[in-house]
């Protein structure tokens, strides 16, 4: 499948990393080889075989609808990089929803 | 630039209209979809979240069962088939108002698929097929701060994470073809209908301009007679029966326009301007956007057994059309009064009264005049007025019984609204029982009489009908505490032509 | 110099409760035993002496009243940095949650602290527990107490480390694709994955969601069994926990019997890639077993040969995406926000720098397999390879009771060794991601030394629930190791400084 150092930036954009020039051409080969060898799932899976996606077969997992306390304000903010009047302060967003 | 338009009637000369709606409906429940959070609306920003609608590491989600009970009644009501089995799936993407930069929905196994609704407009019936109603979540809300208060050319955004992790369901419709001309018409009927529907359910306050019902109108033309749908563009966030009306029109005429001279209609978001009725393009995309699904490790499959889905369907509210329909034949209203009564939200209020022994056309007069034109005056809703469908019984009960007259009777209303009581509790503390004490009564129309000598003669004289200036005379004598049809009776008796 | 630390936490607790020791004292040996050798095995990334003080002086006072919260009530305890705790940093080793102190405890933490253990403080981890060997922690690699040039496994070997150098007798680890148990076996240490729900996720850092699982590290079996009960059951939390209660646990570590045992030797788990040395410690130990009355037959598990890629392609898929959220808004790392930047690019560059170089491979590796147009190829077929896989254990548990392998194919390796080719440093987990896969349990017990005196691991596998087969198998094979030699931690070579008197 031979993934170029292109595949690798518009991979990267798509995960919201920057990664410079050298990285994406330092990267390419390694995630080659890896992908090449992960590959062989493709051959053994037929297309009866259904997919397992959680360990353990549990249904029905749920609670009441019941309020239970939210954390204090100034717990929830104390993390932040920048607040500004009880909000999470970020810069100006460039793309639409 | 004016955005060209194409009149209305020409559009669908030479096109055909398709429609798809996608309603995002905010649940009612007291707790938030996968944490314990509290729902309730304006609440300090970042006062109602938690580790898991924050998105904190090591957080999980787990499933409020009563959004589940509400998505599963929802569907039911829609007409759906309510999946035996599904799970929730990640749907991958970054955005600042998203705690986790991932969305927990649905994908390829939503709760609730292929169901079908009927609108009416102008007496004409249109099926609306269902193609899914699915369960996610909320995203928290954005505030750009700059000169512009919008997203473009803001300083810097604030972010308030409250309505992260609200319950939402989206419903989301087959494209809705061979509406022609009704178009605009249908899509305002379908959402009003999921409202209404949504009310009856009572999972959701539908409160639109809250945002707890939102639509994205999906529109597009194909040339008439054509077999394939044309390009679409998706409005976003039409917040009002009125603006979905509104947007669908302008989406036609604008690409119609395109079309007819020769151009390509961009699939893409577009804006709602509620100031003047358009739609502007929302700003493209940086890279196309590829949101990787995959089903949610953290949340176990939905399995709703066949007996609860039963028991959910057999609690299943009448639906409006229907009760309106029978509602309306019981209380011999025509279709343009049970709109109306619809409009005022007096159904409920109307039908209770009734239940309380008043008969269906006084309880529809008070509702519908004195106590909505007193609701529309202070500014809440009929029903918060604080006046109940008892009250209105039983004051009509007195008003039949001869113990109050129609006037008397309002302020009655004054009184229960002002708190004092119940309404022979205000007819006793401010005195308005009718005065039937005949002497008093004779006293005044003798007076009267005697005062206007002009109209007992034209009475006499056989017009009846001026009867009514006297009547009103004496009722003004008596401080309107008389009953008028007793009134007429005495004078018409004194006369001699009674 | 103390003979304390080297004892197990079942031996403590007993000293414990007759009054010959105070939890206090404990706690002070371990914090001076840490003090003295954590810089050269850099097990701990934060160490609470304070609090763990504290801690102690509450224990003891409670055990004063007659009021002991549990059987481990008093002892001290590591704790892996991907576990959230409040009042200490969770870094989960990389730069980006740098200095992050959570505002709530994981559930397995809360349950430490209510039983009355004594938190000595966070331990080193591959950054975002994703490495075989340390060696991705944003703070350095933690080093083999056996050999300091040797990794001590990863993700957990900060867990390892601590516990194999006498830092603590007791440590919690987090096991994805053998994170607890390939650092065990390399380190001549006790690690434990417990069946995937059997041990609250809540509050631990997600690696890969369908596949992580809490779980002990000790140096004993018994302290694994009585940590496990402790820290395992039902919690509201974690949709994926199981409603029902742990088997005897400690009860059935103390059986030291395997008469009538069925145990199953996957074929598929040797040959090339595998160093005699370790096939030979596994033999010796298989046939342990087989004298003690055990039923040993040989079990076919054809798709196991899968398990690897399937893999790494479904864990860097689901990380992928459970690491989004580190996007400079909320908390942790931000970089670039010089005031002409946007929103998308401080994410970006914040992402960029503040992950290491293994994280970004999976990250993009996972966005990739998840990827419109190779989905289906990729994830869609791991998930299938998940089913076959899942589908070998269930013909191999109809016919055993357990299963055994060695846990690694090799014994520790060099520093530096396998950082530069990823699929070595991946195969090093090759004989414990199938139990990840299929969910169900799996230990590490130490069985050995190489020829150059490396320890060797033994991997034990039972159904899901069936935990208590996994301990049975360990005591019977540690009580058959130190009747023979006596503790293999013991014939390590000590470290300079260590205060640790076996």
């Amino acid at each position: 499948m031979a993934l170029s150092a292109e595949d690798v930036a518009r991979l990267a954009a798509l995960a919201r990393l920057d990664l410079t020039n050298a990285e994406c051409a330092e990267l390419a080969p390694e995630l080659d080889v890896i992908l090449t060898s992960v590959a062989a799932v493709g051959e053994v899976a037929g297309p009866d075989v259904p997919l397992m996606t959680h360990a353990l077969p549990l249904v029905n997992v749920m609670r009441d609808d019941e309020v239970r306390p939210s954390l204090p304000r100034e717990v929830v903010l104390a993390g932040a990089p920048d607040v500004e009047e009880g909000r999470f302060r970020v810069p100006q967003i460039l793309s639409e929803d | 630039m004016m955005t060209e338009l194409m009149e209305f009637n020409e559009v669908l000369e030479h096109f055909d209209p398709a429609l798809g709606l996608e309603v995002h409906v905010e649940l009612s429940t007291a707790s938030k979809m996968f944490c314990g959070c509290s729902t309730e609306f304006g609440a300090e920003p970042n006062t109602q979240v938690c580790p898991v609608c924050l998105g904190l590491p090591g957080a999980l989600p787990v499933v409020n069962a009563k959004a589940v009970e509400s998505a599963i009644r929802i569907g039911l009501a829609l007409g759906c088939e309510i999946a035996p089995w599904g799970r929730f799936a990640r749907k991958n993407y970054f955005y600042p108002d998203m705690t986790k930069n991932f969305q927990t929905s649905q994908y390829d196994e939503p709760i609730a698929f292929d169901g079908r609704v009927e609108v009416e407009v102008d007496g004409e019936s249109y099926v609306i097929e269902i193609e899914r109603a699915h369960m996610e979540e909320d995203a928290g809300k954005l505030t750009h701060v700059g000169a512009t208060g919008r997203i473009h050319g803001a300083d810097y955004s604030v972010i308030d994470y409250n309505r992260a992790g609200m319950p939402l369901i989206e419903i989301v419709t087959k494209p809705i073809l061979g509406t022609g001309a009704k178009a605009p018409q249908v899509a305002r009927a379908y959402v009003a209908l999921l409202r209404d529907l949504m009310r009856a359910l009572d999972v959701s306050d539908v409160r639109m301009e809250q945002g707890s019902l939102r639509c994205d109108a999906n529109v597009s033309l194909a040339p008439k007679g054509s077999a394939e749908l044309g390009t679409r563009t998706e409005t976003k966030n039409v917040n009002s029966l009125r603006s979905i009306e509104r947007a669908v029109t302008f989406e036609m005429r604008r690409q119609a326009a395109i079309l007819a001279g020769g151009g390509r209609v961009l699939q893409e978001t577009r804006h709602f301007h509620e100031g003047d009725g358009s739609t502007s393009p929302g700003r493209s995309k940086e890279e196309a956007q590829d949101y990787r699904y995959f089903a949610e490790p953290d949340l176990v499959p939905v399995a709703p057994s066949k007996e609860w889905i039963e028991e959910l369907r057999a609690s299943l509210p009448e639906p409006p059309a229907a009760r309106r329909k029978r509602l309306a034949a019981a209380w011999e209203v025509d279709e343009k009064t049970m709109a109306a009564i619809v409009a005022a939200g007096a159904l409920e209020l109307i039908e209770a009264t009734v239940a309380a022994g008043a008969s269906p056309q006084s309880a529809r007069k008070w509702w519908l005049s004195e106590l909505a034109r007193r609701a529309n005056e202070a500014g809440v809703e009929l029903e918060d007025l604080g006046v109940n469908p008892a009250d209105v019984a039983a004051t009509q009960e007195l008003v039949d019984k001869g113990e109050l007259t129609d006037k008397l009777a309002r302020a009655v209303f004054d009184g229960i609204i002002a708190g004092e009581g119940s309404p022979t509790e205000v007819v006793e503390r401010r005195g308005l029982r009718v005065v039937s004490d005949e002497g008093a009564l004779g006293e005044a129309i003798d007076s009267v009489i005697a005062a206007s000598p002009d109209v007992a003669e034209k009475v006499r004289g056989g017009k009846v009908q001026a009867v009514g200036a006297l009547i009103g005379q004496v009722m003004k004598a008596m401080h309107g505490q008389a009953d008028a049809a007793r009134v007429r009776e005495l004078l018409l008796e004194r006369l001699g032509v009674g | 110099m103390s003979e304390l630390i080297t004892k197990s936490a079942s031996e403590l607790a007993d000293l414990l409760a007759d009054g010959q020791i105070k939890s206090v004292e404990l706690t002070r040996a371990h914090l001076e035993q840490i003090q003295a050798v954590n810089p050269k095995v850099n097990a701990f990334l934060h160490v609470d002496a304070d609090g763990a003080l504290a801690a102690a002086a509450d224990s003891d006072a409670r055990r004063a009243r007659g009021e002991v919260g549990s059987a481990l009530d008093g002892i001290p305890i590591a704790i892996k940095d991907n576990f959230c705790t409040t009042g200490m940093p969770t870094t989960c080793g990389s730069r980006m949650l740098e200095g992050w102190v959570p505002p709530y405890d994981a559930t397995a933490v809360q349950r430490l602290k209510e039983a009355g253990l004594v938190i000595l403080g966070k331990t080193n981890m591959d950054e975002f527990a994703m490495g075989s060997s340390t060696e991705t922690s944003a703070f350095g690699p933690s080093r083999n107490p056996w050999d300091l040039e040797r990794v001590p496994g990863g993700s957990g070997g900060g867990s390892s480390a601590a516990v194999a150098a006498c830092l603590t007798p007791l440590a919690l680890g987090s096991d994805t694709g053998g994170s607890i148990r390939q650092p065990g076996a390399v380190t001549g240490t006790v690690g434990v994955k417990p069946t995937y729900g059997g041990v609250s996720r809540y509050g631990v850092v997600a690696m890969a969601s369908s596949l992580d699982q809490p779980g002990p590290v000790t140096r004993t079996v018994l302290d694994s069994a009585l940590l496990h009960e402790i820290i395992g059951g039902h919690d509201p939390m974690d949709s994926t926990s199981i409603a029902q209660s742990l088997p005897a646990l400690a009860d059935a570590a103390q059986r030291c019997d395997v008469r009538g045992l069925k145990v199953g030797v996957v074929k598929e788990f040797g040959g090339e890639g595998y160093e005699p040395d370790v096939e030979a410690r596994f033999a010796e130990a298989v046939q342990w077993l087989q004298d003690g009355g055990a039923e040993v037959v040989e079990v076919s598990c054809p798709h196991f040969e899968y398990a690897l890629a399937a893999y790494y392609l479904i864990m860097p898929a689901e990380l992928s995406s459970n690491l989004a959220r580190f996007d400079a808004v909320r908390y942790g790392l931000r970089l670039g926000d010089d005031g002409r930047n946007g929103m998308e690019a401080v994410t970006a560059i914040t992402r960029g720098q503040g992950f290491g170089k293994e994280a970004k491979r999976r990250l993009i590796i996972g966005t990739y397999a998840l990827s419109s147009g190779y989905h289906d190829q990729f994830y869609g077929s791991a998930q299938k390879v998940r089913t076959l896989v899942a589908g070998d254990f269930d013909r191999a548990f109809a016919q055993c009771d357990v299963l055994v392998s060695p846990t690694t194919p090799t014994v520790a390796f060099k520093l530096g060794e396998r950082t530069g080719d990823p699929m070595a440093m991946y195969k090093a987990d090759l004989c414990t991601i199938p139990s990840n896969l299929a969910g169900n349990a799996s230990a590490s017990f130490p069985i050995g030394l190489s020829a150059a005196g490396l320890p060797v691991g033994l991997q034990v596998i039972a159904p899901p629930m069936a935990d208590d087969r996994c301990y049975q198998v360990g005591g019977f094979i540690e009580a058959k190791v130190e009747s023979d030699t006596g503790p293999l931690l013991a014939k390590a070579a000590p470290i300079v400084g260590s205060k640790a008197v076996w």
